[in-house]
């Protein structure tokens, strides 16, 4: 098996520059996405997802800003190096992204095959009307949809449906990395199995790998392959989703997975005492130490630093030797 | 003895179009009572579109019934006088799904606690006032010093829509219509929500209708549980038997479709029909699910399942338990857990168990 990174993130930052201070959202992540893997990653509202989602396509606004890091993509080098042409010619192509609210988001005055059009003819041009045609259909297949779909405009479709117009749409030139952005997070849960299931056959199909941005820990443990958690800017541990569930090493991934609600037990709906620092103000030391159970002498003034072992990394001073 | 709240075969149907007019029956014919002696929370799980927050809209009184009756104290809603009007918009209080758009972004948030306190004249004073907004903060675990004085814009998702649940709580209701409160919250802040939910039926003896597409915190936070499909209920009864032991093949895809947070576990059911259901038709005669059953045989396309009573504390609308007895005039009554003593007086005998 070929195990060369399709994408190396090395110490990646994204802060905003705020009035009220410098917003650290990205702060020193760094991870690998291997060919043909789902990756996962989960943390809670404010974590610094989305801003990294958007970073990694070098499609991040102001008052964001990249503070330092590299994000190589295979055979075309830093992605944040890339001037605007060699941007323009990676999205879509090599990089593909499904953002949060894409299905909010479609052009709401432009027909389905219009928008797909689009995508495809900015980067082939030469493309004939008829070739074109063919394309659109074969994509609209692909994600599930029939052809009619073609000629409808946004609002005369389901919100699965939307979401699934919004993948052919990141898809649609075979990208080799998709990063979607909770693809499935409004969708009722027969349409979000549906939804996912089409992004995993699509995936399958054009051999690309993803990385799916979410915050519900049993869509993750369906579909990653391996699964990175978040909490306040950083990846606080990185495993294949059987090992982090099975057995998690950082604290803060043990209570999340104990604080899942299942059909199993019925019994007090856990929840992680205290809440997530702003990230204006992370804590010293380790910034989970203020709500961490097993906090010891040197947490609150040392930061962690990321400690890798059997394919798991995590940033914890109890690691490796918590290892049970 | 005169219940709280009854709905005896209620439907809501919606006409849309000025030429060709189309019928979209929200609610088919749903006959329960909630009681106010023994506090219980239903949950009503369904898909997009199922008619959730239609039966919502009944319950409070916003949109009047197509056909059937909304009894408020013996009472039809449409009838009461403008004082029991005034007590049953009190007694029953909501909760909307988005706690942004429950605010004035103008006023501070001590605005939506002030007003309906001054409305319902709650209290004597200003002092008084006060007094019970900071211990309805208290109760939902929000600290009043950092809560009040602030902008909705300045407090987070999960501490708007704390408010609101301290807003409801503070109108002393009898009963609480909680729409979707959770789904736009994070995951870390939805227990500390629900569980202020159940501590409203627990501590202060509120009945809770809970709103969810969400079985798994039905399973943890109610009681009874009613799914609907198209508007019809398919299956209701207690939680331990209608999550754990699903019936109709509507309840068990909805089951089956949650991902647990085991990848050791499976993910879907066997036999599936593919489509979108959010774009699907309802058949004019017929088990509205037909189209999408796995295991549909003859009678299915032809009359409308009622809802049988094939355990005590569960029924479901589904042909596969027509040697059971239907339940007598579609009433939900007798599956929930607690059940009231003076209508499983006048049951319709015994009922096979399973
Ligand atoms: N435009 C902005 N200006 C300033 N700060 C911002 C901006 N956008 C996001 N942030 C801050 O950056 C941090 C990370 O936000 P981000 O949207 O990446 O979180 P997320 O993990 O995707 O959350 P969610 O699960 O809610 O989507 C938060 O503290 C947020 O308040
Ligand atoms: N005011 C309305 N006018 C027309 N149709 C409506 C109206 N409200 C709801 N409906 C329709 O009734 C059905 C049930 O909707 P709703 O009660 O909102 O479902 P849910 O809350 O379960 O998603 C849907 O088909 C919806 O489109
Ligand atoms: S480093 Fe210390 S505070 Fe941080 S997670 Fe580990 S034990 Fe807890
Ligand atoms: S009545 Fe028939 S079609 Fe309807 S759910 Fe039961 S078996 Fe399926
Ligand atoms: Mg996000
Ligand atoms: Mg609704």
């Amino acid at each position: 098996m070929n195990n060369r990174a399709v994408l190396t993130v090395n110490d990646l930052r994204v802060y905003y520059d705020t009035p009220a201070g410098t917003v650290k959202a990205v702060d020193g992540v760094s991870f690998d996405l291997r060919p043909g893997e789902r990756l996962g990653l989960v943390g809670e509202s404010g974590s610094g997802k989305s801003t990294m989602a958007l970073a990694l396509m070098r499609m991040h606004k102001p008052p964001a800003r990249i503070a330092g890091g590299e994000v190589l993509l295979d055979g075309v080098g830093d992605v944040m190096d890339l001037d605007d042409e060699g941007l323009r010619r990676i999205r879509l192509d090599r990089l593909a992204l499904v953002p949060q609210g894409a299905m909010n988001s479609l052009n709401p005055v432009m027909r389905v095959r219009d928008q797909l059009a689009d995508g495809i003819r900015t980067h082939e041009p030469g493309d004939d009307r008829d070739a074109l045609t063919a394309r659109i259909r074969a994509q609209l297949a692909r994600v599930g949809l029939d052809a009619d779909v073609g000629g409808k405009f946004p609002h005369e479709l389901s919100g699965g449906m939307k979401q699934r117009v919004a993948i052919a749409i990141g898809t649609s030139l075979s990208p080799s990395v998709i990063i979607a952005d909770e693809p499935t997070s409004a969708l009722d849960v027969v349409v979000q199995r549906q939804v996912m299931e089409t992004l995993r056959s699509v995936q399958e199909e054009i051999g690309a790998s993803v990385l799916i941005v979410g915050h519900d820990m049993g869509l993750m443990a369906q579909i990653a392959d391996r699964m990175g958690v978040m909490y306040a800017g950083k990846l606080v541990e990185l495993a294949p989703v059987h090992d982090l569930f099975t057995n998690p090493q950082h604290p803060y991934t043990r209570l999340l997975i104990e604080s899942v609600p299942t059909l199993m037990a019925k019994r007090a709906l856990a929840s992680i005492p205290g809440a997530p620092p702003t990230l204006i103000n992370v804590p010293p030391g380790c910034p989970f130490h203020p709500r961490c159970p097993s906090a010891f002498e040197p947490c609150d003034s040392e930061v962690p630093l990321p400690m890798s072992q059997n394919g798991r990394v995590v940033s914890c001073h109890l690691y490796p030797e918590q290892a049970a | 003895m005169t219940a709280f709240l009854e709905m005896t075969n209620v439907s809501k149907v919606f006409s849309a179009g000025i030429i060709r007019r189309q019928h979209t029956v929200a609610v088919d014919d749903v006959t329960m009572t909630i009681d106010e002696q023994s506090p219980s929370i239903l949950a009503v799980a369904g898909e997009s579109g199922s008619g959730k927050t239609t039966l919502a809209r009944l319950l409070l009184g916003v949109i009047p019934p197509s056909s059937g009756e909304v009894v408020y104290r013996g009472q039809s809603v449409d009838d009461l006088s403008r004082e029991q009007r005034r007590t049953y918009l009190r007694e029953i209080q909501p909760i909307f799904q988005d706690p942004f758009e429950s605010y004035n972004p103008f006023y501070k948030v001590d605005h939506v606690l002030t007003v309906p306190a001054k409305k319902f004249d709650l209290a004597a004073s200003r002092e008084q006032t006060m007094r019970l907004i900071e211990e309805a903060l208290d109760m939902v675990g929000l600290q009043p010093a950092e809560t009040l004085g602030r902008f909705p814009h300045q407090l987070s998702g999960g501490q708007r829509q704390r408010v609101m649940v301290a807003r409801a709580m503070l109108l002393r209701p009898r009963l609480i219509v909680a729409d979707e409160p959770v789904s736009m919250v994070d995951a870390s802040l939805r227990a500390t929500i629900l569980e202020s939910i159940r501590r409203m039926k627990q501590d202060l003896g509120i009945s809770v209708v809970y709103i969810t597409h969400d079985l798994t915190t039905a399973y943890q936070i109610a009681d009874n549980i009613l799914v609907m499909y198209k508007g019809s209920v398919v299956e209701a009864g207690s939680v331990e038997q209608v999550i754990r032991d699903p019936k109709h093949p509507y309840t068990q895809l909805l089951v089956s479709s949650i991902p647990q947070p085991d990848p050791s576990l499976p993910w879907g059911a066997e036999g599936e029909i593919a489509g979108d259901p959010e774009s699907m038709e309802v058949a004019a005669t017929g088990c509205k699910f037909v189209d999408r059953c796995p295991v549909a045989f003859e009678p299915c396309s032809g009359q409308r399942p009622p809802l049988y009573h094939e355990h005590p504390s569960r029924a479901a609308a589904c042909f596969q338990y027509d040697k059971s007895p239907a339940l007598e005039g579609q009433n939900l009554d007798v599956v929930f857990e607690p059940q009231l003593t003076s209508q499983a007086a006048g049951g319709s005998g015994e009922p096979a168990a399973n």
